[in-house]
């Protein structure tokens, strides 16, 4: 078979694409989007090397920040999230055997995140719009710097990104409690119960909502927060922009710089130890029963510290002001020392909850979602005692805005920790998404496996 | 005072212990369960092992730093002692405006930098003549960014902007500004 033959129908011809139901297509598409954007962050990623190891030879400085404003917002938002959403909009129904709320606010999901996408990185490619991810206030909207124009269309496509992600809040809560035509009437108060604050059992006693659906809710509720905080920093952003259109300099300080950060942290910090963290751990869950077979190991506890994490992610945005002078002691310590801690208690037990359902069903095959899976935990391993110790007055002195931050933490914990579980789940999917596609080639599957820990960190 | 070095040093060898160890438990556990056998019952008593022993490492890591580490106390009692001597700096347009050229201090005296920016949010960080660095700090526009320090060894030191602040800030560097007799 020729190259384009395999693009096309698959290796052996086995994907056969018309046989695909509006729901494995929809799910392929986000996955497709979500590869693409990945690529995107990766060049990225390398052309900010070249330019650190020889600066100036490939690109001016203005567009090395341009690129390092978009970097992590690509991989985030163009990569995991269309990932992350194609695979819960596929899950969640399949989980709960019925048919997702709305294929079309689905569609609209991936094409406004997709598109939104574009937008911001666009804008920033052209203008050298550079506030980075953090906008610190007041710089996104110091325009002795930045472009005006530049900056509200980047806005704009972070607004478009935002708008799918509420979308997909609203699909994900819609589905959980919605009745289709022909099914039962849904128990009262189940998203209660998906979101850990009521118990309903079956008959039989296993829970209504299974752990990785109440996972995908729980989580969804941090996603829901998120967008509304960028949102309203968004439209911040645009009054002082459509302000200098219109020919008005609006005064920085009338926001408060330390009270912006703290609020967009806090919406910040629910990507990072909110969703991140309870969707992986929801995942990890899913996956690792469905390569065993066997029941969760301790699903009590799982389902529990899905329930902690949730709340906790709610007060731990301060460990990103430890070294805000301003910023009250109670807070650094309590929000930013105490609490976090907690990550470490939930992250940990969710790594062996899902170790000790896969020690039980041994012997196992290594498959390449099992050993992406293991890729995945041992990321997290990794990355959440660095957080952990980052997040302590006396070291972040030292460490905060070092390579020991975007290295062994914010890295390890994207390219090791996420992607490898949103691998795994790949892998796993791929022959459900495409009824049977065959994979193209294991060796490449291993040579994946071995090269996508990114060692260099 | 303790060098930041000597912690970071620590902080590092600690790290890269784990790192190798948590490297051999998961290559160990990868191979275990492909191996041929049965699966063995997990007793709940390692789960709740496991878990206690998360609560006291993520409990007792910052009271341990808060005994060892000694910027962690001064810094949250900040209010309460007096330094020896006090520097006031100003940042406007990317630029450091320092009370005076070179800012001379003795080792083992107390010091407060008093850092304000007209503008932006800014860093304020101290680095070595090897670009290490000895501390930093954020400085927030409207708000009072304050850092007391015991300076450990003499040497020569520079200022940089520890935090973006667009692409003019790419250089906001101050050769040589502190020196520690």
């Amino acid at each position: 078979m020729s190259f384009s033959d395999t693009l096309m129908n698959g290796a052996q011809g086995l994907f056969k694409h018309k046989t695909l139901t509006p729901m494995q297509k929809l799910t392929l598409r986000f996955v497709v989007v979500g590869l693409v954007y990945y690529l995107f962050a990766v060049a990225e990623g390398m052309l900010m090397r070249m330019h650190l190891v020889t600066p100036g030879t490939f690109m001016g400085d203005k567009q090395y920040f341009a690129i390092m404003t978009a970097h992590p917002l690509v991989g985030i938002f163009g990569s995991s999230y269309p990932i992350v959403f194609g695979a819960f909009l596929f899950l969640v129904p399949y989980l709960m055997k019925k048919p997702l709320w709305s294929i079309k606010l689905a569609n609209w999901t991936l094409w406004l995140i997709a598109i939104g996408t574009f937008v911001f990185w666009f804008a920033g490619f052209l203008s050298h719009y550079s506030p980075l991810y953090t906008l610190y206030w007041p710089l996104p909207a110091d325009f002795t710097q930045f472009s005006v124009v530049g900056g509200t269309f980047f806005v704009v496509g972070i607004a478009l990104v935002m708008v799918g992600t509420l979308f997909f809040v609203l699909n994900i809560f819609k589905t959980i409690v919605y009745k289709p035509k022909g099914h039962e009437q849904q128990p009262k108060g189940i998203l209660t119960a998906a979101l850990g604050f009521k118990k309903l059992k079956n008959a039989d006693g296993t829970n209504v909502v299974s752990t990785p659906v109440a996972a995908v809710a729980r989580g969804t509720v941090d996603t829901l927060l998120n967008a509304g905080i960028i949102t309203f920093t968004g439209v911040l952003l645009l009054v002082y922009m459509i302000g200098s259109l219109l020919g008005y300099n609006l005064k920085h300080s009338s926001v408060d710089a330390l009270l912006y950060k703290n609020w967009f942290w806090w919406g910040l910090d629910l990507i990072a130890d909110g969703l991140v963290l309870i969707y992986v751990a929801g995942t990890w869950y899913l996956l690792a029963t469905l390569i065993t077979g066997k029941k969760l190991f301790m699903e009590k506890w799982a389902r529990t510290a899905l329930l902690v994490e949730m709340i906790v992610s709610w007060f731990v945005w301060s460990h990103h002001l430890m070294s805000d002078q301003a910023q009250p002691a109670f807070l650094k310590i309590f929000s930013g020392e105490m609490l976090t801690a907690f990550e470490l208690i939930t992250q940990g037990l969710a790594f062996f909850i899902t170790l000790a359902t896969l020690w039980q069903a041994r012997p196992l095959q290594m498959s390449n979602p099992l050993k992406f899976l293991l890729g995945g935990l041992l990321g997290f391993a990794l990355a959440v005692p660095a957080g952990i110790m980052q997040a302590d007055l006396g070291l972040n002195r030292i460490l905060h805005n070092t390579q020991w931050i975007v290295g062994p933490h914010v890295h390890v914990a994207i390219l090791v920790g996420l992607t490898m579980t949103l691998y795994s789940a790949i892998y796993l999917l791929l022959p459900i998404l495409t009824n049977g596609a065959k994979l193209y080639s294991q060796k490449l599957a291993n040579f994946h496996f071995w090269g996508a820990p990114n060692w260099r960190n | 005072m303790v060098d930041t070095n000597a912690v970071l040093l620590g902080q590092t060898i600690a790290y890269t212990f784990y790192v190798i160890a948590i490297l051999l438990v998961m290559a160990w556990f990868g191979y275990q369960i492909t191996k041929k056998g049965k699966g063995n019952f997990v007793k709940p008593v390692y789960f709740y092992s496991f878990v206690s022993f998360l609560v006291v490492l993520g409990v007792s890591l910052h009271f341990v730093t808060h005994a060892t580490i000694p910027w962690k106390p001064i810094d949250l009692n900040r209010d309460k002692i007096t330094p020896d001597k006090v520097f006031e700096i100003n940042i406007k347009d990317h630029q450091f405006i320092l009370p005076e050229k070179e800012m001379a201090i003795n080792k083992e005296e107390m010091v407060l930098f008093k850092v304000t920016s007209e503008d932006l949010t800014y860093g304020f960080g101290l680095f070595r003549p090897d670009n290490s660095m000895i501390f930093q700090m954020q400085v927030v526009p409207g708000h009072t960014n304050d850092i007391l320090w015991k300076f450990a060894n003499p040497g020569t030191f520079t200022i940089r902007s520890t935090e973006y602040s667009g692409w003019k800030g790419y250089n906001m560097i101050v050769k040589d500004a502190v020196v520690v007799k």
